[in-house]
């Protein structure tokens, strides 16, 4: 049989058409039944065989003129002291009430937590979006829940710094060996041109340790364990404890929670 | 045809003479092969054979390893040792002279490395 070009122009026109309208209403009902089945908070505990690690900072406990943890973090993890704001690194710091919980802080927020510092940390989401966003992979989440950077694929483009809501991402502008008081040999420095953060220590992890911050706590401010296992001492504070999240509208799931 | 036979052909047996020249001369010259300053009596994670060809595979294997998927011990298929897999903390413990070992045939063979930007090597920390 033979066609014309008119005929199968029109024909392919017809398919055409079809097709795209069949295609729309596809995920039109894909994007609709998400949203319908989400209707609930997406705060529910889904117990997991995998391990979730996560922190409690217990700010009751947290003396204002210590500085153990954030000194014993950065001296393990050859962190610089550059001495000045615009290029500091970041792995545990301190920071006021109202820039840590800033969906929670209103007027009349007491004097004692205004004045409180309050310990912050990457927050080793459970939906964590500097992973989303990073363009190498070079920014992954470990099976045990650990948000881990491979310093060896960092390109420095920061859209990690970016994508992260907490501030939690410190960039090397400036080579930073000069400005580490005494370096550890045993763990690696960073180079001019990478970003980094709280590992939570997954050196010591892997050791089966607990982060140095933890170790070291002598008010006993910071619990850590596994939030995916319902008899851990983690789960067990979190049960008979009021405890706070960072942002937890946002649903990166932070796996840090205050007790303030 | 060819112009300018008399001024073109010399002058083209003289270039292809004068590049050629290292080869007629006798070879090139040898720049002597660096010797690697060992540690005798220490046994490393693999035969020194294995390891002059394969060091750079292994220890982009184990970077890979430890840091992606948490799996930081080696055990040596020569030895049936179990190593940590860790550039400072196990190759440097005993390879401790770096710009001897690791430069002397890096520089020879013009291969620039990046891995001492961060990871520390313990020479420079004496000095």
């Amino acid at each position: 049989m033979k066609k014309e070009r008119r005929d199968f122009i029109k024909q392919a026109g017809f398919v055409g058409a079809a097709v795209v309208t069949g295609g729309a209403a596809v995920v039109t009902s894909g994007i609709l039944a998400p949203t319908t089945a989400n209707a609930s908070s997406g705060h529910e505990v889904t117990d997991s065989d995998q391990p979730r690690l996560g922190m409690v900072i217990d700010m009751t406990k947290c003396k204002e003129e210590c500085n153990d943890c954030s000194d014993i973090c950065h001296s393990v993890h050859n962190v610089p002291d550059h001495g000045n704001p615009k290029d500091e690194i970041k792995w545990i710091w301190k920071n006021e009430y109202e820039r840590v919980f800033t969906d929670k802080s209103h007027q009349y927020v007491s004097q004692d937590l205004k004045q409180k510092p309050f310990l912050t940390m990457c927050n080793h989401c459970d939906d964590p979006p500097c992973v989303k966003v990073c363009p190498t992979n070079a920014t992954f989440k470990r099976n045990d829940g650990i948000v881990q950077m491979d310093f060896h694929r960092c390109i420095g483009c920061r859209f990690c710094m970016a994508g992260c809501p907490y501030g939690s991402r410190s960039f090397n502008w400036i080579e930073p060996r000069p400005a580490i008081k005494e370096i550890d040999s045993s763990f690696p420095t960073r180079e001019r041109g990478v970003v980094e953060k709280c590992n939570f220590c997954a050196e010591l992890i892997d050791k089966g340790e607990k982060p140095a911050c933890v170790t070291t706590c002598k008010e006993g401010a910071l619990i850590f364990g596994d939030l995916n296992d319902p008899n851990s001492e983690i789960r067990k504070v979190l049960e008979t404890t009021k405890t706070i999240q960072r942002k937890p509208g946002l649903g990166t799931k932070p796996s840090v929670f205050y007790v303030v | 045809m060819i112009y300018n036979k008399a001024v073109v052909i010399p002058v083209l047996i003289i270039f292809v003479a004068l590049i050629t020249f290292p080869f007629w001369k006798g070879g090139l010259p040898h720049k002597p092969a660096p010797k690697i300053a060992v540690q005798t009596d220490v046994k490393c994670v693999e035969s020194a054979e294995w390891m002059r060809a394969n060091h750079m595979k292994l220890l982009d294997e184990w970077r890979h390893s430890v840091v992606r998927e948490q799996n930081r011990e080696y055990t040596s298929t020569a030895t049936g040792k179990v190593f940590n897999k860790s550039l400072v903390n196990t190759c440097l413990d005993c390879h401790s002279n770096k710009s001897e070992f690791c430069d002397s045939c890096h520089t020879y063979a013009s291969v620039k490395l990046n891995c001492f930007g961060c990871h520390v090597n313990p020479e420079m920390l004496k000095e």
